[in-house]
C-alpha cells in the first residue's frame, strides 16, 4: 500500500489511464502549470492549457469526446461552471437522449469544491446538487485519496458525463493554491484521514453509484459525501460516549445516487440524519428524504446543509458549513425519544 | 483640461500604502482565502478614477480595492471587510474579490469578464436615468477571451452605451501567458466588435489621464464606448502568495518542491515518447525562466516611482503629501485593527 495526498491520488489515476489510452487528453486553465507532473510525461499535445473561455473549452471540450478522445476538461472551481453551464446543460446531459441513445459524450469534467478557508460565497460552492439535478449527468464527489483515484479511473472509463469534484479542504495543492499561498499563519480544519492516506498500487475503478457504510450504527443513519462524512464520522465517535451508535453512509456518487444502499441504511434506524455541504433547499438532502418516504420507509428526518450564500468572515463561514456542532445536535434532536 | 500629477500621485501612492498594509494582514493570517492587490495598475486606475463623477458607475473584477479606495470609499470599513469583522463595507460577507457600494455604484466580481456586461447594464441605466454619466469596466487583459466580455463590447456598441472598458494588461492569465492564449490583436478585437481602441501607457499616470478623459467625454456626449488598453505589471503577481512570485524570491526552496516529483514523473515508463515528454518539459522551463526574468523585478515597470519622478520639482512639497499619507494609513490601520481585537 502506498500513501497519497488526496489530489496526488487523482492525478496518479489518471496519470495510470493516460499511459494506458492514449484517447484521454487533458485541458483547462493554467494546467501547464498546475499539472506540470503530467504535462512532462505525456508532452503539450495532450495536457494542454486554455484561454480563460469557459464556453469554448467545455463546450469544444463535449464535442471532442463524441469525435472519440476521452477528454478530462478541468475548471478553476465548480463555481465557474456558471459561466459554462449550457455546454453540461443543453448538450452533455442531453445528447445520449437526443440522439436515441446513438451517442454519447465521455467527458470528465474535473472541479475543486467546497469551503472553509475563507475565499468567499462565489469561490467555496458545492453545487453537486444542482448538477445532479439534470438527467444525464454523472456527478462524483469522492470523501478520500482511495476512492478519488478510483473514481477518477471510474470516471475516465464511463460512456457518459461525468462531473468529478474535489474538495479543496481534503486537496492539499488547492488549499495551499487558494487558502493558504504557503503562509504558516493560517489553519484550516483539514480531516486527515481524507486529506492522506492509504491507496491501491494499481489502481482499479470503483463502481460508480455506490455508496459505502463508513461505520455502522443502530440509532441514526447519517449521510453525507465528501468533506460532510468525515465532519459526520467524527461526531459519530463523540456521541458513542452518550450511548448514541450513529451510522455513517457515504454517497460517494450523486448521480446516479445509490437508492439501494440509502434504503438499507436508513431501514435500519429509522433515523436519517443528512449533512450537506451544498445548499439546503431544493437540492441532495431533500431528495434524500423523498427517495426513503418513497421507498416506504417510516423515518425521522432532519439535515444539517448550508442554508444561505457562504459568508466571506471566516467564524461566520464555519458556521454556515456543516460543523461538528451543528451535526452533533442534530443528532440529539433525532434521538431525543430513545433516551426517554 | 490638464492632469494633476499631484493629485494623482496622492491616489496612488494612498492606495499603494493601504495595500501594503493588506499584504502584510495578509501575511500575517488576519485576512483569509486569496488577495489580489492592485500594485502596479494604480496608475491605470487613478487615471480613470479620477475623472470620476456622482452617478458613474464602476464594474470591477477581483482586485477592485484600489478603484473603491479611489472613488472615496472610507477605506476602514474597506479594510474591516477584508478582516472579515460584521461592521466591514459589505458586512464581512463579500470579502475583497466582491466588494460592492450601492451610492457610489460600485460593484466587484470574483467571475473574470463579469465586468463586460455589469458595465453595459450600468450604462443602459444611465441612458434612462442619469443622462451624462458613464460606466467603467476594469479587467485584466486575461478577461478578453471570456465570452461574455466580448458580446458585452458588441452590444455597447449597437446600443451607443456610455461605456469604458479598460484593460489592464500584464500579459499573465494567473499562471499562463496570455500570448500563448490569445488568438489575434486585442485592440483589433475591439474594433472589430464595433468599439474604437486607444492604446496608452499604464505607467504613466498622465498620458493615461489624458486617454481616459478622450474616452469619458466621447461616452459622455452620447459617442459610445471606448477600449482603453493599458500595459501594466502586477507587482506580486496574480494573487498573494502567488507560485511563480514565490520561485523567484525564494528559488532554492519553492523549486527543490517542484523538481522531484517533475523529474520522477518525467522518467516514469508509459506516457509520450522522448520528444513529446522534452517539449512538456520545455513549456515548465520556459514558465519559469520567464518569472525568473520577470518584468516584477524592474522597477520601472513601477508606476509610482515615475510619477513620483515627475514631482521632484518641488521636493517640499513632496515630502509632505508622502508624510501626509503615511501618518493617514497608519492611523486608519490602528482604527480598523483596533476595533477587531476589541
Amino acid at each position: 500500500m502506498r500513501t497519497m495526498h488526496f489530489a496526488q491520488a487523482v492525478d496518479d489515476a489518471l496519470a495510470q489511464a493516460m499511459a494506458d489510452d492514449p484517447r484521454i487528453v487533458l485541458f483547462g486553465e493554467d494546467v501547464p502549470l498546475l499539472r506540470r507532473d503530467l504535462l512532462v510525461r505525456f508532452g503539450p499535445k495532450r495536457v494542454r492549457g486554455t484561454p480563460i473561455s469557459e464556453s469554448a473549452f467545455l463546450g469544444a471540450g463535449v464535442a471532442t469526446a463524441m469525435a472519440g478522445l476521452r477528454p478530462v476538461v478541468e475548471m478553476y472551481m465548480v463555481d465557474f461552471l456558471g459561466v459554462c453551464m449550457d455546454a453540461l446543460l443543453n448538450h452533455a446531459a442531453k445528447l445520449e437522449a437526443f440522439s436515441g441513445g446513438k451517442w454519447t459524450a465521455p467527458l470528465v469534467v474535473r472541479a475543486p469544491c467546497g469551503g472553509g478557508y475563507g475565499d468567499g460565497g462565489q469561490h467555496e460552492q458545492s453545487l453537486w446538487g444542482w448538477l445532479a439535478h439534470i438527467p444525464g449527468l454523472t456527478v462524483l464527489v469522492p470523501s478520500t485519496p482511495a476512492d478519488a483515484g478510483s473514481l477518477m479511473l471510474a470516471a475516465l472509463q464511463h460512456d457518459g458525463p461525468v462531473v468529478f469534484l474535489e474538495h479543496k479542504l481534503l486537496s492539499e495543492t488547492w488549499l495551499e493554491f487558494l487558502g493558504s499561498g504557503a503562509r504558516r499563519t493560517v489553519q484550516f480544519d483539514v480531516p486527515a484521514e481524507g486529506a492522506k492516506s492509504t491507496v491501491p498500487e494499481k489502481w482499479k475503478p470503483l463502481s460508480i453509484g455506490k455508496a459505502v457504510l463508513r461505520r455502522a450504527g443502530d440509532d441514526v443513519t447519517i449521510v453525507s459525501v465528501g468533506v460532510g462524512v468525515h465532519r459526520a464520522l467524527e461526531v459519530a465517535h463523540a456521541v458513542e460516549a452518550e450511548g448514541i451508535s450513529a451510522a455513517v453512509l457515504d454517497l460517494r456518487t450523486i448521480s446516479p445516487l445509490d437508492k439501494t444502499a440509502l434504503c438499507e441504511a436508513v431501514a435500519h434506524t429509522g433515523r436519517l440524519l443528512v449533512v450537506d455541504e451544498d445548499y439546503e433547499g431544493f437540492g441532495l438532502s431533500g431528495e434524500l428524504a423523498a427517495v426513503a418516504l418513497e421507498a416506504g420507509i417510516p423515518l425521522k428526518y432532519a439535515r444539517v446543509c448550508t442554508q444561505t450564500t457562504i459568508p466571506y468572515g471566516r467564524d461566520r463561514e464555519d458556521q454556515t458549513l456543516p460543523n461538528v456542532k451543528r451535526i452533533h445536535a442534530a443528532i440529539e434532536q433525532l434521538v431525543g425519544d430513545k433516551r426517554k | 483640461m490638464a492632469p494633476d500629477l499631484w493629485s494623482l500621485y496622492a491616489l496612488m501612492l494612498k492606495s499603494r500604502l493601504f495595500e501594503e498594509a493588506i499584504a502584510k494582514l495578509w501575511h500575517d493570517g488576519l485576512i483569509s482565502g486569496e488577495m489580489h492587490l492592485g500594485t502596479g495598475e494604480e496608475a491605470i486606475i487613478a487615471a480613470v478614477v479620477a475623472q470620476l463623477r456622482e452617478g458613474d458607475a464602476m464594474a470591477l473584477d477581483h482586485r477592485g480595492t484600489a478603484a473603491l479606495l479611489m472613488r472615496g470609499i472610507d477605506p476602514v470599513p474597506i479594510l474591516r471587510e477584508l478582516l472579515g469583522h460584521p461592521d466591514g463595507l459589505c458586512g464581512g460577507m463579500g470579502g475583497h474579490m466582491h466588494l460592492f457600494s450601492k451610492e457610489h455604484l460600485a460593484a466587484s466580481s470574483g467571475i473574470v469578464g463579469a465586468g463586460g456586461p455589469a458595465a453595459a447594464g450600468f450604462a443602459l441605466a444611465a441612458q434612462y436615468l442619469r443622462p451624462g454619466a458613464v460606466a467603467v469596466a476594469f479587467f485584466g487583459e486575461g478577461a478578453m477571451n471570456q465570452g461574455m466580455l466580448m458580446e458585452s463590447m458588441s452590444l455597447s456598441s449597437v446600443w451607443n452605451l456610455p461605456v469604458l472598458f479598460v484593460c489592464k494588461d500584464d500579459d499573465w492569465a494567473i499562471t499562463t501567458q496570455s500570448a500563448k492564449v490569445t488568438g489575434g490583436n486585442l485592440n483589433e478585437r475591439a474594433r472589430g466588435l464595433g468599439v474604437p481602441a486607444v492604446e496608452a501607457d499604464g505607467l504613466d499616470a498622465s498620458a493615461m489621464w489624458e486617454a481616459a478623459q478622450g474616452a469619458i467625454e466621447r461616452a459622455r456626449s452620447g459617442q459610445g464606448p471606448t477600449f482603453l488598453h493599458a500595459r501594466c505589471v502586477h507587482l506580486e503577481g496574480h494573487f498573494l502568495g502567488f507560485q511563480l512570485i514565490r520561485i523567484v524570491r525564494d528559488p532554492i526552496r519553492e523549486m527543490a518542491e517542484i523538481a522531484v516529483p517533475l523529474t520522477k514523473s518525467f522518467l516514469r515508463p508509459g506516457g509520450a515518447a522522448l520528444r513529446e515528454r522534452m517539449a512538456g518539459l520545455k513549456t515548465v522551463i520556459a514558465a519559469v525562466l520567464s518569472t525568473v526574468r520577470d518584468p516584477r523585478r524592474d522597477r520601472t515597470k513601477d508606476p509610482l516611482p515615475r510619477a513620483r519622478a515627475a514631482l521632484q520639482s518641488d521636493p517640499a512639497r513632496l515630502q509632505d503629501l508622502e508624510d501626509k499619507l503615511e501618518k493617514e494609513i497608519s492611523n486608519l490601520l490602528a482604527s480598523a485593527l483596533l476595533e477587531v481585537v476589541s
